[in-house]
């Protein structure tokens, strides 16, 4: 992310992808079930997106449906897995994802 | 090349001190209370107490001794006062002769040669005392930024720790790291998951194969912990507090984490107690507990551990400034008191990346040029803490 993208992300709504291969994005604010959000992502480009759960700041939320055992991507890389299914703009979080690196 | 610069204190060896304090360091638990009776009466100095020193062996008693030798030669201190009890295994005769070689100012008490915790008190002020009066003549000295070494840790992480702090204190280690200064990345409970991406930043493949061999170490070490566990709740290797901030794994920790190693290419993978023998970036094995994380890189010679926060913590180090950077805006006014830099202004778009950066970078040349980081001026000076073999 250059700084360039990193500056304006302030106010309301927003949240970041930080690589292009990633399937999920964080929210930059607390988010409501049903907020549409601004998602920035990598390359600076901005699209609205709307969030199917309450998502807590600094909590990642999915970009597109998900299904079990699907590998979930942030910085480019694979994060963990899913436990459970989820539709797109749900909230990914322990309770729904699993990683056997360092055993949690 | 014509580098930044900062003002120190020049120490019989060469090396550069960034702080010109007297360290009291028992060689052993049971002379702590002496030593810090010694720091309490004489302002200038600092007192290092630990519950270990007896009753080990082997490998961990071995990382006992060579840490507390290090800690001794740190060039932040002028001068040490070793306090032994008198028959402990790590005799304070090796602790002081580990330190002799610098060529700083240094003395031992021993309580049962003494006769009593009172007299060994007294006699250990006294030697304090003439140390920190010698040592208030010293004059800060210009000294290039080459000459710094940082420690890298992270505590208390959230989210924008991996977002904007790590990132952030990433461009000011490589800043540093390109004037020939060095760089201590450690935390590899914290870097699982993230070896392939450090590895192809090797300076060559030996280092390569290092950085590959000390953290799968470091995974099967805690595999064989939790797996003899018998309890389910003991398990996480991230805490509560990570995963209320958003944090869901240790692999998308370590991702973030990694980060405050910028980009430059790793020159060494040193053990814990021993000093690195490359100046530029280094990675020392060692855990991720804050205080055994910055206990080595002190022990290796850091003059100076740059410490991002999300959450939010104050603890700082013995005679070692510590300088807090948090990513998170709200923790940042929350704890305005302790934390130095706030680099959650590239969360609310005041400021870029490049310029917390810099503003990492200038305030490590500020207070190596003495100014106070908020954990010193508040005292805090609860890392020292010294790592143990399972």
């Amino acid at each position: 992310m250059s700084e360039q993208e990193m500056v304006g992300l302030a106010g309301s709504k927003r949240a970041l992808i930080l690589d292009p291969k990633d399937n999920v994005a964080v929210a930059l604010a607390d988010l409501s079930n049903g907020d549409e959000c601004q998602v920035t992502e990598d390359s600076g480009a901005r699209y609205n997106f709307q969030v199917t759960e309450t998502i807590p700041f600094g909590h990642k939320f999915a970009l597109t449906e998900m299904n079990v055992d699907d590998p979930i991507f942030k910085y480019g890389e694979e994060i963990g897995r899913m436990k459970t299914a989820l539709p797109k703009g749900g909230w990914i979080h322990v309770h729904n994802m699993y990683c056997d690196r360092g055993l949690k | 090349m014509m580098g930044d610069k900062f003002l120190g204190f020049r120490r019989e060896n060469g090396s550069a001190g960034v702080r010109n304090l007297i360290a009291i360091i028992p060689s052993v638990f049971c002379a702590a209370k002496v030593a810090q009776r010694i720091a309490q009466n004489v302002p200038g100095s600092v007192h290092f107490s630990h519950p270990v020193g007896c009753s080990q062996v082997g490998d961990d008693l071995d990382i006992t001794a060579k840490t507390l030798i290090g800690v001794g030669r740190n060039p932040n201190f002028a001068g040490v006062v070793v306090v032994g009890l008198g028959c402990e295994r790590f005799t304070p005769l090796e602790l002081a002769q580990g330190i002799a070689p610098t060529g700083k100012m240094l003395e031992t008490v021993v309580i049962q040669d003494v006769g009593d915790s009172i007299g060994a008190a007294e006699v250990g002020t006294r030697y304090a005392r003439q140390m920190q009066q010698i040592a208030s003549e010293q004059k800060r000295e210009e000294m290039d930024v080459g000459e710094l070494m940082i420690g890298l840790n992270c505590g208390g992480s959230d989210t924008t720790s991996g977002l904007v702090a790590n990132p952030a204190l990433g461009l000011a280690s490589d800043k540093l790291v390109a004037q020939g200064g060095s760089s201590i990345l450690t935390e590899l409970t914290e870097l699982i998951g993230t070896e392939h991406i450090l590895a192809r930043r090797a300076i060559n493949g030996q280092v390569a194969q290092d950085i590959l061999r000390v953290i799968h170490n470091m995974e099967e070490r805690l595999k064989r912990q939790t797996q003899t566990s018998r309890n389910e709740k003991r398990k996480n290797l991230i805490s509560t507090g990570n995963y209320d901030g958003g944090l869901s794994s240790v692999v998308e920790k370590s991702l973030g984490g990694m980060k405050k190693s910028g980009n430059a290419q790793f020159v060494e993978v040193f053990a814990y107690g021993d000093a690195p023998t490359q100046r530029g970036l280094l990675l020392l094995d060692g855990p991720g507990h804050d205080g055994e994380v910055t206990t080595g890189q002190v022990a290796a010679g850091a003059q100076i551990v740059c410490f991002p926060t999300g959450r939010g913590t104050p603890s700082g180090f013995p005679g070692v400034p510590v300088i807090k950077i948090t990513g998170n805006p709200r923790t940042y006014e929350r704890m305005k008191e302790n934390i130095d830099i706030n680099a959650g202004t590239v969360i609310t778009g005041e400021k870029s990346l490049q310029q917390v950066g810099e503003e990492i970078y200038q305030e490590i040349l500020k207070v190596a040029s003495g100014k106070l980081s908020k954990a010193e001026v508040l005292g805090h000076d609860e890392q020292f803490c010294i790592t143990r073999m399972p």
